[in-house]
């Protein structure tokens, strides 16, 4: 496999890695943007109003025909979260010249269409037109609204956002209802075109593709970008320590009847010079797999869940840890999952969790090198961290994280935030009657 | 091993069956890390009764997916983290008919591979790990009695069977997996997990024939009969009720829709009807279908909206859903929408493109190992090779389509299950 970085255009970094491995290529391309919640329902709308028509193919029959003729080609919207930045575009993927069946070949035309759906917006009088962006800020309302759906991922989210006052952190990747609701077309239109001018981009290739033909394809897709004065001022501001002294709890209740404890913690003090192979191998140890001290311990010895896990955002140096419990249960667990990671903090850490933890971790580091997926998602991470290894090489920093350093990367560690959802008061009598 | 060579998509199938019986599938991928291997039994939520030494047992609703819970317990401890011990990432799950075990590794496959075999050859079952057991998965039934999408699905599914026990879930109910007992969970080991009602796939960048040797090493040699199961009487094409709903904590009403398409097809004929469904739904209903953009445009769909065809215990049946403001005008919609098309049938032009898309689609899922692993073993259980689609779905013409909708998505067979969110409290 061999990867490339050019600057094609001014903030226009390609990254290319060409390898005949897959059967199906991916192409993002990615406009970098600070989350904040003024913006950021906005830029979450962008690429879907962009995606219901261009000039040249005007609505969405029209584009779904064209995809269908270039064997199922997808070129979806993309909305993602990067600690502080806000990356939206365009994601597609489709058949690996080698496997079309007529000697076709599909990078340039979906370059071009992709580019044609970013820049090339039907409009009228200049302006997205205003039945798109109804209905677009319709469908993400619903998907804000849509976010409790999902008890789990909706805990995580209330935590975070009670856990982060005042930062942009906060921000949910789809912004909030409020924000969403008060979008018009002509405000819309001129964010976009600032957007546009102003953002650094991402874009990423992986297939068989020569990277010259990559990038002549990208730049003539892109040649009518505007280019004006870049944002460069984005990025994610880590906060070392804790709100107050001591973890803020919240208690929320819905109409459910399993309760989801989510606990946020900042790592602290080791943000200020990230050992992201220790990182990892902490969060692997404590909460990341199966063989991790969460699980055997909440799940397998106190029978407490069926899942308990954490996450690290090391972009933003938080931790969240997230189980779904008997609401009777929340004192019980939350004592284990603090008892658990200080053990980690303690260093009371065996050689078998050590060794466990490393090789799920680079198993899962060289499991993604083997997806262009996979490949997509880690690069933009390291990207935007500014480091410069692949999948491989991040395995083998892995491979040499010992104990002590593991215990370090956890040394500064604090609970911030505790948030249990619950079932309603009302509920909890119907049952006992 | 057979050889079997698709050299227009670039693949190749090794083959082989042991003398127990056991059927083995190893798809090489040269220049991959990864490795893919899955041990699947032909026993899934749905099998629950059956014959034993003569006697018709009954079995709880939950049984088989508490075995997958179980099936980690060796006499020597858990050996999910004996497999994570050795980088390997091991997990299981359960469907209405097939359990799997399987896990992905980028080192030590022959290890993995071993320990795989021998863990699911291996009934170990406590009365005190038996009982512990109950707290996690009671957990895990609480949490799918929270998810709006399992509970819309589930109640379709009592809708459309009378008596089928597709009607339960898969794990059960809190009160059903009360009764599960280490002699319930021996009793259904030693019926279903014989070898020649297993089926083991293989794929990564492996030597086939060791994967056969090795199976052939660790696992018995002797063929047990394959039991038989009984799904209850046959049941009527026609759904139980038409409709039911219920409140939930959801921000928008969600609705699934559900046909039942009769006896599950089988065989290579039953892979043709398979894939002439699942075509004839995405012209229909997919993401790119006249029919799905309207109402998108409508607002009446958005993209949480899908479709596809399920076969499992003797029965098939089409579901489609998603979120709705008015989910009785949108299965209306789109069951005239099939109607529409069994009267006139599909334009070709749309079923040409619609083609290429399904090609390209599938080319695109031979880079999921997991997927297409364990698309092999169910393929096993009902008797054709998914990698032989392609060539098949080369055969499958407009018409194929058309009549498929025609004969299949008739308004008599159709119910629909809808979860509303709560009214306002106040």
């Amino acid at each position: 496999m061999r990867e490339t970085r050019r600057e094609v255009l001014p903030g226009v970094y390609l990254t290319c890695l060409q390898t005949d491995k897959f059967k199906t290529d991916i192409l993002s391309v990615n406009l970098l943007t600070r989350l904040t919640r003024e913006t950021a329902a906005q830029n979450a709308l962008i690429p879907s109003v962009l995606r219901r028509g261009t000039v040249r193919w005007p609505d969405m029959d029209a584009l779904a025909a064209r995809l269908d003729g270039l064997y199922g080609a997808r070129i979806e919207p993309t909305v993602r979260k990067k600690g502080e930045i806000q990356c939206v575009g365009f994601w597609a993927d489709f058949v690996d010249d080698a496997w079309l069946p007529g000697g076709e070949s599909l990078l340039e035309p979906v370059a071009e269409l992709l580019g044609q759906l970013l820049l090339e917006p039907n409009t009228r009088g200049g302006l997205l037109l205003p039945q798109y962006v109804e209905s677009e800020q319709q469908k993400l309302l619903e998907d804000i609204r849509a976010r409790v759906n999902d008890k789990i991922s909706y805990s995580r989210y209330r935590m975070t956002e009670l856990m982060c006052p005042g930062e942009d952190y906060a921000v949910d990747v789809l912004g909030d209802e409020e924000q969403a609701e008060s979008i018009n077309y002509v405000a819309l239109t001129r964010h976009y075109r600032a957007l546009l001018a102003s953002s650094p981009a991402e874009i990423f290739y992986c297939g068989s593709a020569e990277p010259a033909r990559v990038e002549r394809a990208v730049k003539e897709a892109l040649a009518t970008l505007p280019r004006g004065e870049l944002d460069m001022d984005i990025g994610t501001d880590i906060r070392m320590n804790t709100v107050e002294e001591q973890p803020r709890v919240f208690t929320e209740e819905l109409d459910v009847t399993q309760g989801k404890l989510a606990i946020g913690y900042r790592l602290g003090e080791v943000m200020e010079q990230p050992d992201m192979a220790a990182l990892q191998v902490m969060n692997a140890v404590f909460g990341g797999y199966v063989s991790s001290k969460l699980f055997m311990n909440v799940r397998e010895k106190l029978s407490l869940c069926y899942f308990a896990s954490s996450g690290l955002d090391v972009m933003k140096g938080v931790m969240a840890v997230i189980s779904g419990i008997e609401v009777s249960d929340y004192d019980k667990a939350l004592a284990e999952i603090q008892r658990q990671l200080q053990a980690v903090k303690d260093g009371d850490i065996t050689d078998e969790e050590l060794n466990a933890a490393k090789l799920g971790l680079i198993n899962d580091l060289l499991s993604a090198a083997d997806s262009a997926g996979g490949l997509e998602s880690f690069w933009l991470g390291q990207n935007l961290l500014g480091l410069e290894y692949g999948p491989e090489e991040m395995a083998a920093l892995v491979e040499d994280v010992t104990k002590e350093d593991a215990v370090r990367a956890a040394r500064t560690i604090q609970c911030d935030a505790v948030y249990f959802l619950r079932g309603t008061e009302e509920d909890a009598e119907d049952e006992e009657n | 091993m057979k050889r079997t060579d698709y050299p227009a998509v670039g693949e190749t199938l090794y083959t082989a069956a042991l003398s127990n019986g056991l059927p083995i599938f190893v798809v090489p991928k040269k220049g991959y890390r990864k490795c893919f291997a899955a041990f699947v039994t032909h026993y899934g939520g749905a099998d629950r009764c059956f014959v034993l030494e003569g006697a018709e047992k009954d079995t709880p609703a939950g049984v088989a997916h508490y075995l997958e819970h179980k099936m980690f317990d060796m006499p020597e401890g858990n050996v999910l983290m004996r497999m994570e011990a050795t980088g390997a990432n091991a997990n299981a799950f359960t469907s209405e008919a097939v359990t799997a075990y399987y896990f992905t590794c980028t080192q030590r496959f022959e290890e993995d591979l071993r320990l795989l075999l021998r863990f699911v050859s291996t009934p170990y079952f406590t009365q005190e790990s038996v009982d512990k057991e109950r707290g996690i998965i009671s957990q895990e039934i609480r949490m799918y009695e929270d998810d709006p999408d399992d509970q819309v699905y589930m109640n379709l599914m009592r809708l459309l069977f009378a008596h089928n026990p597709l009607r339960d879930d898969v794990a059960g109910s809190v009160q059903s997996i009360q009764d599960i007992t280490p002699q319930v969970l021996y009793d259904c080991h030693r019926m279903f997990y014989c070898p020649s009602n297993m089926a083991l796939c293989v794929v990564g960048d492996v030597d086939p024939e060791a994967v056969e040797r090795i199976a052939a090493e660790v696992l018995p040699a002797e063929k047990s009969p394959v039991p038989g199961r009984d799904y209850g009487p046959a049941e009527s094409l026609e759904p139980v009720e038409k409709r039911c709903e219920r409140r939930m904590e959801v921000s928008a009403p969600i609705f699934l829709a559900g046909l039942k398409l009769g006896a599950e097809p089988t065989g290579p004929e039953g892979q043709r009807e398979r894939l002439i469904g699942s075509l004839a739904l995405r012209c229909l209903y997919g993401k790119s279908s006249p029919a799905y953009l309207r109402l998108y445009d409508e607002g009446l769909l958005n993209a949480t909206f899908s479709a596809g065809a399920d076969y499992a215990a003797g029965e098939g049946f089409v579901v489609f859903g998603g979120e709705s403001r008015d989910p009785d005008a949108v299965a209306k919609a789109l069951l005239e929408a099939a109607a529409d098309v069994g009267k006139n049938g599909f334009d070709p032009d749309l079923f040409q493109r619609q083609k290429k898309a399904v090609y390209g689609g599938r080319i695109r899922a031979l880079g999921d190992f997991r997927g297409l692993g364990v698309a092999i073993a169910e393929g096993a259980f009902a008797g054709y090779q998914p990698l032989d689609g392609f060539q098949v779905l080369e055969t499958i013409t407009c018409d194929d389509a058309s009549a498929w909708v025609r004969d299949h998505l008739v308004p008599e067979r159709a119910a629909l299950s809808v979860v509303l969110p709560r009214e306002a409290r106040g």
